[in-house]
């Protein structure tokens, strides 16, 4: 673990001369210890004392970048191993393998479809970070043609697979500067995959036998003792309980005992501890959920895609701050002031899955989201955060009165129960209330309002 | 100089509570079997530090009455046995259900409100139907709820249904009924680690003996609030094996309700192509919150998709594996 405030101050210049913000060295030092101030903001600190500093306070979990420019992927540097304890930061890597016995132009299809993937959720625009290239034929030629036919079609990250060092070298040789994963240093094999990390400055893939991890252990520290620091571990197990124990191991060895030959991200591959695509995809859910920081797909489907891309996305949300949207009016396909009022929270998920269907719908409509302390509307309704008052606290204050002719205002048929109360809050309005479930608005929306 | 990993295992406390649904005719029921989940030592599947007796169970979801609200793509699955609830039964089981949820839903398809002779008829129709312990479900709402479930409970004395919802504003009628009729309840709370122990307490104060509490801790879906529930649960599971007696209940997760309702389910049409093949990202969506609660504690989960059956069981069976 890091070190404690005192012992950091012992290594500080004990000037006390205020520059990185701190009143003294000693605030400085607490600050640093509770990992609130970096300690680049000391212009004084001495070379030995950052190096102490620096190996103390290496993050248990290396970070780890593949890719380069703007689609690299970055993880590790994880702090916890529960999501409840603070949350997880950098979700995991999810790529899909293509192996360079398949066809090449079948090959260049799957890497311009994974490459062109996208869905949006929340306002936000999800994709797959890369494509995993086996050498499948064992043909260092081969699979050099097959990695730049991959190069050719995505700039996304990649991943090389290859067992031979020879191949291996004419994979990195089509990727000058793009900073690909490298799979795997094993036990018989490592010099010389590890020289080729060294030498291309790429992250490498440790390989143990299956889920020992002392072997694996072992051969990260031959690694690194060979200069090369960016390591993934590939612990082996590839089935449900095998693969979660694994991961778990790692995760608390790292982060609970700081046990350094262990401290870096994980790669897991579910398609071969699956029988299926449907276990292949709930494999895959579990390793998003525990701890995986690469995952590499066998199938590409949107439709999987589209789910894992959506599980990440819950896990990796902070707890502490549900994704939210401003309060405020919004106009939806230019509203005019005959157009319909509806209503609802600022949870970011409430507000796009009504902002979505009412876009949908095509009818110009005006949305006044309430500040409901990003909450959905059942939970905010419970909370206090979804009544009446807020509502009719919203309607004045965004002035809506000044944007539409009517006096009419949709709800959400969720809350119901809260029509009578909110009339008498906007004396002179009726209130409507629409269908329960998003989807129902654009029918509603055509059909009921007039 | 070779470094040696030591295993790193926590030393647990605590345990959950075995419970058992379901009675033989030995045990004053008709079940043809019984279903014990619970009393595991270790979070979710962690063979290496704990005891996991007993596997997770998968209840197939039935309904009384037709469930037009359905997704189509459930409604064709199942086909005809949706407009009997007994056929429904047996096909459930058939298929590899472990247990059976009968959902009252309180009205039919007309809009008729059900009464509480046609909820026990139902009831009656299923436990003949079936040889599974059973699930019962009302409407959710409190006095409804209280109305059907106590005529269940009297009506199949004995058969160690488990009873739901048993929430805040109704549990004192539902627990009296399981206590009368030795039936089991579920405690539901939304999301919140002191509601859940604060209900199980009630319950215990009410002499139910906490060996016949399944707990709900409310399931959200997939993309829908499921990284609210799964966070609860993990706290709730660390309560629970640090000792704390009144979090050590069995969980039991609405997986199959609560993704069913979500759009990606329901609509096939007018959807982005990113979403892909409707059947797929339906089930799979299902399949996926499944798991995902089962990774963080659920000791039963709910499907509706029979598809999801066989591969939620095979997925179980595969983290059992040790
Ligand atoms: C996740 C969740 C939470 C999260 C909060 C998430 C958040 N940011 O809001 C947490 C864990 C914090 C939470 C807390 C609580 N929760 Co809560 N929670 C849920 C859960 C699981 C999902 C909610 C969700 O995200 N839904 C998805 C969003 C998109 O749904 P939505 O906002 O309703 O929007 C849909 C529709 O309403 C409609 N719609 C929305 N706006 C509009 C507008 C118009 C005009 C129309 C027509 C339609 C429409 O479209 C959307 C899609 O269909 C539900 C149960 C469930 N499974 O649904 C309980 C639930 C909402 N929670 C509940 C409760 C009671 C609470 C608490 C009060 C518990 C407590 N006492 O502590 C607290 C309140 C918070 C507090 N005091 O701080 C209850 C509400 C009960 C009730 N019927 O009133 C629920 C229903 C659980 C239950 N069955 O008891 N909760
Ligand atoms: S800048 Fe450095 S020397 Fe000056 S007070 Fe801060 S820690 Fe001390």
């Amino acid at each position: 673990m890091g070190l404690s405030g005192l012992e950091i101050y012992k290594l500080l210049p004990k000037t006390n001369c205020k520059e990185c913000g701190f009143p003294t060295c000693l605030a400085f030092a607490m600050k640093l210890s509770q990992k609130q101030a970096e300690l680049s903001a000391c212009p004084y600190v001495s070379e030995e004392a950052k190096a102490a500093l620096a190996a103390a306070s290496a993050p248990p979990i290396r970070l780890i970048t593949v890719g380069s420019g703007d689609h690299k992927i970055e993880v590790g540097n994880e702090t916890v191993i529960f999501r409840h304890e603070k949350t997880f930061y950098h979700p995991p890597g999810i790529f899909v393998r293509v192996k360079d016995t398949q066809p090449l132009a079948e090959v260049e299809e799957l890497a311009a479809r994974v490459d062109g993937y996208s869905v949006e959720r929340v306002g936000l625009n999800l994709h797959l970070n890369g494509i995993a290239v086996e050498n499948a034929s064992g043909q260092a030629d081969t699979f050099a043609t097959c990695v730049a036919a991959v190069k050719g079609k995505t700039k996304l990250p990649l991943i090389l697979m290859a067992d031979d060092p020879a191949a291996m070298k004419a994979g990195l040789a089509k990727l000058d500067g793009d900073n690909p994963l490298i799979y795997a240093a094993k036990p018989e094999n490592w010099q010389a995959m590890a020289a080729l990390a060294k030498e291309h400055k790429v992250p490498i893939v440790a390989r143990a036998p299956d889920g020992d991890l002392t072997a694996l252990a072992n051969l990260t520290e031959q690694i690194t003792g060979a200069g090369v620091e960016d390591i993934v571990l590939d612990p082996g197990a590839r089935g449900f309980a095998d693969s979660l124990a694994a991961l778990t191991q790692i995760r608390r060895l790292a982060l609970k005992k700081n046990f350094r030959p262990l401290g870096y991200p994980v790669i897991t591959f579910p398609g071969e501890g699956a029988e299926s695509e449907a276990e292949e995809a709930m494999l895959a859910g579990e390793h998003i959920a525990k701890y995986a920081g690469f995952i590499v797909l066998d199938h590409f489907d949107p439709a999987t895609a589209y789910i894992l891309l959506t599980l990440r996305l819950n896990i990796y949300t902070d707890p502490q701050k549900p994704i939210q949207v401003s309060p405020g009016v919004y106009e939806i396909n230019g509203p005019g002031p005959d157009s319909p009022l509806l209503t609802t929270t600022n949870f970011s998920l409430t507000y796009f899955s009504v902002a979505g269907e009412v876009d949908g719908s095509g009818v110009p409509s005006w949305l006044l989201i309430c500040d409901s302390e990003g909450m959905s509307v059942l939970t905010a309704w419970a909370a206090g955060n979804f009544d009446a008052e807020v509502i009719a606290k919203a309607v004045k204050s965004f002035g809506v009165e000044s944007k539409i002719n009517h006096r009419k205002i949709v709800i959400p048929g969720a809350v119901a129960v809260i029509s009578g109360e909110l009339e008498e809050e906007l004396p002179g309005w009726e209130v409507r209330v629409g269908p329960r479930e998003a989807v129902d608005i654009p029918m509603y929306l055509k059909n009921v309002w007039n | 100089m070779p470094v040696t990993v030591e295993i790193p295992k926590e030393k647990w406390t605590g345990s959950v509570r075995e419970v058992t649904l379901g009675a033989t005719a030995e045990q004053g029921g008709t079940r043809a079997k019984t279903v014990t989940v619970g009393g595991e030592t270790s979070l979710p599947f962690l063979h290496f530090e704990g005891k996991y007796p007993h596997p997770p169970v998968v209840a197939v979801e039935i309904h009384d009455n037709h469930p037009d609200d359905w997704s189509p793509l459930l409604l064709k699955a199942w086909g005809d046995v949706t407009r009997d609830p007994a056929a429904w039964a047996r096909k459930a089981e058939e298929i590899g259900a472990d247990l059976i949820m009968l959902r009252l839903r309180g009205v039919d398809s007309a809009g008729t409100e059900t009464t509480a002779a046609q909820a026990v008829a139902v009831v009656k129709a299923v436990l003949g139907a079936t040889g599974l312990p059973l699930i019962v479900r009302g409407p959710g709402q409190a006095e409804r709820d209280n109305e059907l479930l106590v005529a269940v409970a009297e009506a199949a004395s004995g058969e160690r249904i488990a009873l739901g919802l048993c929430e805040d504003k109704n549990y004192r009628t539902i627990v009296a009924a399981a206590l009368a009729h030795n039936q089991l309840v579920i405690a539901s709370t939304p999301i919140d680690v002191n509601l859940a122990k604060q209900l199980n307490i009630l319950i215990s104060d009410m002499n139910l003996p906490l060996d016949r509490v399944l707990m709900d801790p409310t399931t959200g879906a997939l993309g829908y609030g499921l990284e609210y529930s799964y966070s609860v649960m993990e706290r709730l599971r660390l309560a629970a094996l640090q000792g704390d007696g009144m979090t050590q209940q069995p969980m039991i997760c609405f997986a199959g309700e609560e993704s069913w309702r979500q759009k990606e389910s329901k609509v096939g049409e007018g959807v982005p192509a990113a979403w892909g093949d409707w059947y797929k990202r339906a089930v799979t969506w299902e399949a996926t919150t499944a798991i995902s609660l089962l990774n963080s504690g659920a000791d039963i989960v709910t499907l509706r998709h029979p598809d999801n059956v066989p591969v939620v069981k095979k997925a179980i069976e595969k983290l059992m594996a040790s």
